[in-house]
């Protein structure tokens, strides 16, 4: 332990005779470190966003829309209503839990003089417990606002932001929506943003009034999207396939023919981890070739230093240093290079994965990026390995030094 | 015999430079009694480096039987060869060799490094330097000490081991006269106090009269006298 402490301290006094030199060889490790850890923990950062973004769309959440996964399947027939009905049925589908036919199109927004285009969604009542929303102030729309078509709406907190400058006190207020007033019956409770746009600038309002005055399809009865709930997350496969046995029924769809698709939240958070996974390593890879060149560098200095402390080496064999003796020293020199390094590297790394954080959040595309203990271990031992690797060989060539040669050489 | 640090019997050394054999030492002998204090001398070619070098255990000769106090060095291995010559010889060279960036203390400490030695190797270094009249420059770096401080520090490591030799390679080259007549005094009163062999390999004639032996070199064998 002594004498590893020695030949540490040893190794930085003869680095630091050379700073210049020494700073210029560290250079290829700290960019290859620091960009190791920068992309690594931006790219989990942005995974992160992601998978938390597509969990706060809703738990047990099934996603049912129309038009098959394949070429073979034409005409698909649209989902309507009655599938919506058909699958709450709980007799022939006992995992689902909820059922939540959606319209969804674009509408404009105005109040006073401000207006803005922004997603309208047209609900039933039975939206707000499968997308698991809450409502800041207000009330969902109910059964009377369905059947009476009523012109009302609820705000998302943005959307009202944007319209008001606020977001409490707006019930009872009008809001024009493609030019017809609209009541205002509640503001939803923020959900934060999404790596797929904002989930707080929208309008809910009633499907029956959605489908009479604001998006029209070809059929009245014609619905765009159907969320399914299932009953627990255990029960969302079991969901899937009894949806899916329903919808057969009722499109007479040839088998393997299905003119729909069923999504799960689960799809979704696989889809995107395995993207963003490919992606982080794709750039963590990347970074790791220079980290490699910096190696070389390494190589390359210490192969001069050699070179040049040659008759040392040759006094030092003369004064009873052994092979291994050399070999030590040379080996200590390198991999505290490159220790150092990986340490300068890791700081730099960590920085500007931090500012890549702030700039992001400011560009509201909220990054955090996350520097695992695992990450700054691994690019440590990396850049340790990484100077013992490339070190090896000048400090073999210094050890099998003959002395009497090594002496004589001026 | 036994008083015999060293044993020299018929040695020889062949170089090869590419196609041609250069013959450095021709069957050489000689012998050096404990405590003796010896000039080895000769031109330049006459095989006197090579000579020092396979005393001192960096080298090992071609043919021939060499014994170091009581070891046989002529067929060991090139670890076991840094042991001998970190335990038996010491070395003190023309231009100093001390290690830059490096105080006295720890350059005298080096050969105590090499040994293994953990435990009182400052106070053995200390003593060393006592030993050649550098106790108050433990401190100093080699760039602030004088020729004649350096090479003493250098004599202060080559003692530290309390070797069976200590070999001396024109110490007093690289200095002016005071000072080069100081270091062999030096030297000779360690041989005195220590009764440590020492050989000094020199050019210089009034060097080699203070000594007791005078060997001399030609063509690769002791001229005798």
């Amino acid at each position: 332990m002594i004498s590893l402490w020695i030949s540490f301290v040893e190794a930085l006094e003869s680095l630091s005779a050379n700073k210049l030199r020494s700073a210029l060889t560290i250079l290829g490790i700290v960019i290859g470190v620091a960009a190791v850890i920068a992309l690594v923990s931006v790219g989990r950062g942005a995974q992160s966003t992601i998978t938390d973004s597509i969990q706060g769309i809703g738990t047990n959440l099934l996603f049912v829309f129309s038009g098959g996964t394949t070429d073979d399947v034409r005409n698909a027939k649209p989902l309507t209503m009655g599938d919506a009905e058909a699958i709450s049925d709980p007799f022939t589908a006992p995992s689902v839990a909820g059922v939540a036919p959606v319209l969804q199109g674009s509408a404009e927004v105005t109040f006073g003089g401000e207006g803005s285009v922004t997603t309208v969604s047209g609900v039933t009542p039975g939206y707000a417990a499968v997308r698991n929303l809450k409502i800041s102030e207000g009330e969902f729309i109910s059964e009377e606002h369905m059947l009476g078509r009523a012109s009302v709406v609820l705000l998302g907190p943005e959307t009202a932001e944007n319209l008001f400058g606020r977001k409490e006190g707006l019930v009872g207020e009008t809001v024009r929506v493609e030019g017809q007033p609209f009541r205002v019956i509640g503001v939803l409770e923020s959900r934060g943003g999404s790596t797929f746009g904002s989930q707080d600038d929208l309008m809910l309002v009633p499907l029956s009034t959605a489908q009479t005055r604001l998006i029209r399809r070809g059929s009245r009865d014609r619905i765009d999207i159907l969320l399914v709930q299932a009953a627990s997350p255990r029960e969302v496969p079991q969901a899937s396939e009894e949806v899916a046995q329903i919808l057969r029924t009722r499109h007479r769809t040839e088998i393997g023919a299905d003119d729909f698709t069923i999504f799960t939240q689960q799809d979704f958070l696989n889809t995107a981890s395995t993207i963003t996974n490919v992606l982080t390593i794709f750039l963590g890879g990347i970074a790791a070739i220079s980290l490699l060149v910096g190696g070389i560098g390494i190589m390359n200095i210490m192969l001069v230093s050699v070179s040049e402390r040659t008759r040392e080496i040759g006094l030092r064999k003369a004064l009873g240093a052994h092979k291994r003796d050399i070999l030590i020293q040379f080996l200590t020199e390198s991999s505290v290079l490159s220790l150092i390094g990986g340490l300068i590297g890791i700081a730099l790394g960590w920085t500007f994965s931090y500012f890549v954080g702030r700039i992001a959040n400011a560009y509201d595309a909220p990054i955090n990026p996350s520097i695992g203990l695992d990450v700054v271990l691994l690019a440590t031992l990396f850049s340790t390995a990484v100077g013992l690797f490339f070190g090896l060989y000048p400090a073999n060539r210094a050890a099998n030094l003959e002395p009497v040669e090594a002496l004589r050489y001026e | 015999m036994e008083n015999q640090v060293i044993i020299a019997d018929n040695l020889t050394k062949v170089y090869k430079m590419g196609d041609v054999e250069v013959h450095a030492l021709r069957g050489l002998s000689l012998q050096i009694s404990q405590g003796e204090v010896i000039a080895i001398m000769g031109p330049s070619g006459s095989g006197k480096s090579t000579l020092m070098n396979i005393i001192g255990c960096l080298d090992r000769p071609t043919s021939g039987e060499y014994y170091l106090d009581g070891e046989r060095v002529s067929a060991i291995k090139d670890d076991q060869l840094a042991t001998i010559r970190n335990q038996k010889v010491g070395f003190v060279f023309q231009s100093f060799n001390l290690l830059p960036r490096t105080t006295a203390l720890a350059n005298v400490e080096l050969p105590l490094r090499y040994a293994g030695l953990n435990r009182g190797r400052k106070d053995r270094a200390m003593a060393a330097l006592e030993a050649v009249g550098l106790a108050d420059r433990i401190d100093h770096r080699p760039n602030e000490l004088s020729g004649g401080q350096q090479q003493r520090v250098a004599i202060a490591r080559a003692l530290v081991n309390e070797p069976a030799i200590i070999l001396a390679d024109e110490p007093t080259g690289n200095l002016d006269t005071k000072s080069g007549k100081e270091i062999i005094e030096l030297l000779l009163a360690l041989n005195r106090e220590r009764g440590t062999t020492l050989i000094i390999v020199t050019h210089a004639p009034d060097v080699a009269e203070q000594t007791q032996r005078i060997i001399r070199i030609r063509d690769g064998v002791v001229e005798e006298t």
